[in-house]
Order: structure tokens, then sequence, then C-alpha cells
């Protein structure tokens, strides 16, 4: 009997090790041959822990379990009041375009047989028999862009980084995902961790790069470990003689996700942004020429060259080519992960596949982007999730992650947070950011006590932030203050009827 | 009394120097070692890796995670970020602070347990998130949390 319990951490602070325990003590008591796979999660987070059991007709899944769930898998599992059918036939998993997932949630993650089995490494392989210069083409003409949020295309960096002379260039792995409602990089590191080296391999091969690092932030424990062990299997497997990686950690300052910040904090410096030029891409790591990319990105990379670029980018829309794990979060029914061709509406995201909000109340707002995007309103849900669609509303996708907000979410209170955040995270290189966020905090409070000639300061404010700042932290932190006080102006003018 | 220095700190600097960029792996191997950054291991490290003490402080100042006192003997931490604001963390963060007496980054007169709050756990879709004494909690409720602290 073969039997999946997930080792996500999701899965886990929801109680999957119990469940696990149970499992194989179930299984030692009925004196059953038991093969308990711990594999990442198939995304579905609301019915977690979700256990499978392996049955001639496919992959059946239960959930949520708990321990005292357990002892009904082993009898008939279809008449187990917690099964919900064949994993594989669930709309979640039907309506999906798995190409970066493809096999989270599915293999064995530290398994490198299960990894090879399910396809794993055909993307490396093809790519060390072509030329550099032909993989570069080949990412390019993917169009695959920045997953991180930035959306810069893959293969014009890689290009720029192939043509920089240097005794050392490195592939520097941005793992430092502190966006507010994003996992999509813990999730991957957690379930498929070896399509993240292959990824960077191919990087390393495409550019000329023998060394590279993975910065993951130190609140991701779980997938700290799970690379860790990784990065040594694959080593002591020599999959890529030429290009070793390390596995480095965070230490809990959000604007390390900033490119420049991160490679400061990888010398073991102050994590405080560059001014660009120069690009990372020709003096970044040590002075040398790096690739910094985000976790998707790297680990797209492998699925692109196994299955060609037209494949990959004959998915999408407009300039946004290809697909994305959009991350489903907040107050939200069906929350978790979801990759989908670009194009969906917000409308489709929010209330079709999330099923609006968890607490039953309607959907006042949607963030998306994480701490430094907008705030939607319903009246935008029209919204396509592409790039150029998401700016054009005056937002941004970032790295994708969606958070639902009920109606009783108090926008002042969250345009104050966007602020406060801000001040906390600043690296303090920039003074429109590093008082600018302090200020910021202020005004909103003198509007919340019923100054209602503050409002325009705040205007102003944003406007000084967003031009006068290096990095996205004090440029972006604008998007989610002016969106809740463009799109819900009652909850700005509501403290001024209270005052009056 | 505290534990002593040597001879852990000479070996874990002498195990991390040869990397690129060594200092934050060995800040990280100090504070696990030792629960948090003794102020006096500094002048051995800053020696080591050939900068001033004013380098040091400045990093190991900057980033959050560096303790520079020990913490105690339990630590929660509590996600503030929106996606667990949206399922009710800043109420849960208010319960804790209660009960505990404290404010964030406050450690109970007993000193027993550290509350600090954290940006994203990256458990965004089973929120409110925590984590207790490194263990991640989704679905958190106030009343489960401080019971596993209680003693």
């Amino acid at each position: 009997m073969k039997v999946y319990v997930p080792c996500d951490a999701a899965a886990r602070a929801l109680g999957a090790d119990a469940v696990a325990a149970a499992v194989a003590d179930e299984g030692a008591a009925r004196g059953v041959t038991l093969t308990l796979i711990r594999n990442g999660s198939r995304g579905m987070v609301w019915l977690e822990p979700l256990v499978e059991v392996d049955t001639p007709a496919g992959r059946m899944a239960f959930g949520p379990l708990t321990p005292a769930d357990v002892p009904g898998l082993f009898g008939d599992p279809s008449a187990h009041p917690k099964a919900l059918g064949l994993t594989d036939a669930l709309p979640w998993m039907v309506r999906q375009t798995r190409l970066t997932f493809a096999r989270v949630g599915v293999i064995d993650p530290l398994s490198l047989d299960d990894y090879a089995a399910h396809g794993g490494l055909t993307g490396l392989r093809r790519a060390m028999d072509m030329t550099p210069d032909a993989v570069v083409q080949h990412v390019t003409d993917s169009g695959l862009r920045g997953r991180g949020g930035a959306g810069f295309p893959t293969g014009i960096k890689w290009k720029t980084v192939a043509g920089a002379g240097a005794a050392q260039k490195y592939i520097v792995c941005n793992a430092d995902e502190g966006d507010s409602g994003t996992f999509a990089d813990r999730m991957l590191m957690e379930g498929d961790p070896f399509t993240l080296l292959e990824g960077m391999a191919i990087a390393g091969h495409a550019v000329g790069a023998t060394r590279g690092y993975i910065y993951i932030r130190s609140e991701y424990p779980d997938a700290i470990a799970t690379m860790t062990r990784a990065a040594h299997l694959w080593s002591a497997a020599r999959h890529s003689p030429g290009f070793g990686v390390e596995i480095r950690v965070g230490a809990g300052a959000y604007v390390c996700g900033e490119e420049t910040s991160l490679l400061n904090s990888l010398e073991g410096k102050r994590g405080v942004v560059r001014a660009k030029p120069p690009l990372p891409a020709l003096e970044g790591f040590l002075g040398r020429p790096t690739v910094v990319n985000n976790v998707i990105s790297l680990a797209t990379v492998p699925v692109i060259l196994a299955r060609g670029a037209a494949h990959y980018r004959d998915f999408g829309l407009g300039r946004s080519r290809g697909t994305i794990p959009l991350q489903i979060a907040g107050n939200v029914q069906f929350g978790g992960l979801f990759e989908a061709a670009f194009g969906l509406s917000l409308s489709e995201i929010v209330k079709d596949i999330g099923g609006c909000t968890a607490t039953g109340r309607p959907v006042k707002a949607v963030q998306v982007g994480g701490p430094l995007g907008a705030y939607f309103p319903p009246a935008k849900f029209d919204t396509p999730f592409g790039y150029e669609e998401f700016d054009k509303q005056g937002g941004l996708i970032g790295h994708a992650g969606i958070v639902v907000f009920d109606d009783s979410a108090d926008m002042l209170a969250q345009a104050r947070f966007a602020m406060e955040f801000c001040a906390i995270e600043s690296c303090g290189k920039c003074t429109p950011c590093r008082i600018g966020a302090v200020r910021g905090v202020e005004t909103i409070d003198r509007i919340a006590a019923g100054d209602a000639t503050a409002i325009p300061l705040l205007t102003d404010l944003c406007e000084t932030m967003k031009d006068g700042s290096l990095c996205a932290l004090g440029g972006f932190t604008p998007f989610p203050v002016m969106s809740a006080l463009t799109h819900f102006p009652d909850d700005f003018a509501r403290h001024r009827k209270a005052a009056e | 009394m505290p534990a002593p220095l040597e001879p852990h700190l000479s070996d874990i600097i002498a195990v991390h120097l040869g990397l690129e960029g060594p200092l934050l792996p060995i800040l990280h191997a100090v504070q696990a070692e030792f629960g948090f950054i003794p102020p006096d291991a500094h002048t051995a490290i800053a020696a080591a890796l050939n900068i001033t003490r004013a380098e040091l402080h400045g990093v190991v100042t900057f980033y959050h995670d560096f303790r520079e006192t020990p913490p105690a003997r339990h630590t929660i931490r509590i996600c503030r970020a929106e996606a667990c604001q949206a399922m009710g963390g800043t109420a849960l963060a208010a319960q804790a602070k209660t009960a505990l007496g404290v404010d964030w980054h406050g450690t109970t007169p007993d000193g027993r347990v550290t509350l600090e709050p954290v940006f994203c756990l990256g458990l965004c879709a089973c929120g409110p998130a925590a984590q207790v004494n490194g263990r991640l909690v989704g679905r958190a409720d106030a009343a489960a949390l401080l019971a596993e602290v209680a003693a």
C-alpha cells in the first residue's frame, strides 16, 4: 500500500506530521506493507492535510484529514467520509496548466529517481547538447519574464551576463519570497527542489557561470532543509559537475528580496540597496557578472528546454507569455496554488476558483502582488492577469499573490499598515522611503483623527516616495496606499464624520 | 552563568571562513550555538573577517533575526502581514499581547516567553499563521498558542 502525506510547510502547519505518524502506526498494527511518501502539496491548502492513496485507478485524495480519519483509509477507500475522488480528476487540478509545478505534490521531493521518471533532467540534457548562445536564445524566445515581480525578460538578462567577460560569474537564485500572500517559491522548493537546481545548472551553462547561490529567507525552515538536502544529493549524483550550488539563509529583512540588497547581504553586508547602474548582470556578487533570478523563473527553465520555447510561449496573453502560479490567499474559501496561463480575470480567480471569502461575507478588496501591490475593488475585477494589464490599472502582479479581504476590512488601516511596514523594513538608504514612510503613518493618523487637509499631503508624499526612491520598497508602497484612498474614499471619510 | 564562548566560537569562525561572504553564515551559526550574538564575540569575528567592530555592529543590528540578548525559554512569532490580517491576525496578536502582558519584541518578566512579529511565513492560505519555538502553526488560535508555552 502506497500512501502520500505532504511534507509541505502549510500541510505540516495544519497537522500533516501527526497524520503521517498515524498512517505509519495503523499500517504497522494491521501488518500492511506500507510505503509512506512525504510529497509536496498539490496546492489545495483548504484540504490540507490532503492524503493520497495509490489505487489501481490512480491516486485517490482524502482531506482534510486528522489522525482519527486514518484507520478508514485502510478499509474501503471510496466509503471514507473524507474521500474526494481521484486527485487528477478534481476540478482544481483539471482546470490548471501545470508546467512549472508539474511535479509538485506528485513526486517524492528528494528522490532523484522519481524526478527523472517524471521528466526531470530532460531540459538539462537538451541544454547541454546546445551551445550556450542557443540556450539563451531559447529562453528569450519562450517569452519568460522575471517571476519575482519586475517582469524583466529572463533571456535578455542572461544575454548580458553571457556577454560579460570575467573569470568568475554567478547564478544567484532569489528565494527571499517575502511578499504576503505568496508561497509559490516555498512550495516549489519543498515539493520539487531538483527543478530549481536543474534550472540553475542550465543558466550556468548558458552564461558561463560555475557557481550558484540560493538565498532563502529564514522564515522558510522547511524549504531551507529540503533545498539543502536536495543540493547534496544533486551534487553527489554529479548531474552538473561543472556547476556547484550553495544554500544561504537570510536574516529577516524584507528588503533583501530586492536584488541588490540581496547581493549585499550575500556578501555579508547590511542589506542596503545599491544604485543601478552598474547592473548586477555586469557587477553583481563580489563585483562579478551575476544572474539574479527568482525561484519560479529558474524553475521554469527546465520545462522550456524540455518542451521547447514555442510550447511555453503559446500560453498567455499579450506580452505575458506562458503560465503563472497564482497564489490565492487571505480570506478565501478555496485558497492555494493554481498554475494557469496568463489572462484569467481577477473575477475568475477570486470567485470561480477561490470561491469568494472564507467568512461568507462579501469581497471588499483584493491586494495583488504583495505588500507593495495595489488594492483592487470588485469594480475592477474584469482586469486580466498580465504584467501590462495590471500596470494599466495602477497595479502590479508582483509575485502573483492574491489576498482577499471581506467587507470588515478597514482600508484606511490597510493603507496605514503599508506605510508602517515600509518604515519597519526600509534599508534607510533613500530619504523618501526612510522618512517618508514614518511621515506617511503620521499623516494617515491625522486623516483617521478627522483632518481632511492631510489627504492632499498624503497624495503628495506618495508622489515623492514613488519618484524619489531607489527600489520598489519606497517606490511601490504608494500603490497600496493610493489605491486604498482612491477606491475606498468612504473609509477615509468615515473617520472625519465620526470626529464631527 | 552564560556559556563560555570558546572553543565553540573559534570553531564556528574557522568552519565558515573559506566561504564567499562568510559573515551571515557565521552569525547564524553563533546564534544557533548561543541563542544570541554575544557582544563578547564581536572582537573575534571582526578580527577574523578583517572588518571593523563598527561594521559588524552595523550588520548585526540591520537584520531582524539577530538577537543581542539571550531569548526567553519560548518564542512565539505571529504573522503581521496582510493575508493573515484578512483572517483575524491582528486580533490574534492583540489577544497574545494582552495575555502575556507584553508588546512586540517583549519578554514576560519571568523570562518565559518572547513575542516577536514576523512578516509572512508563507502560510497565507491558512492564516492567521504563527510559529511557536520554531514549529509552524496554521489557522492559529491564541488559546492553543499560549497553552504551548505555559510551562
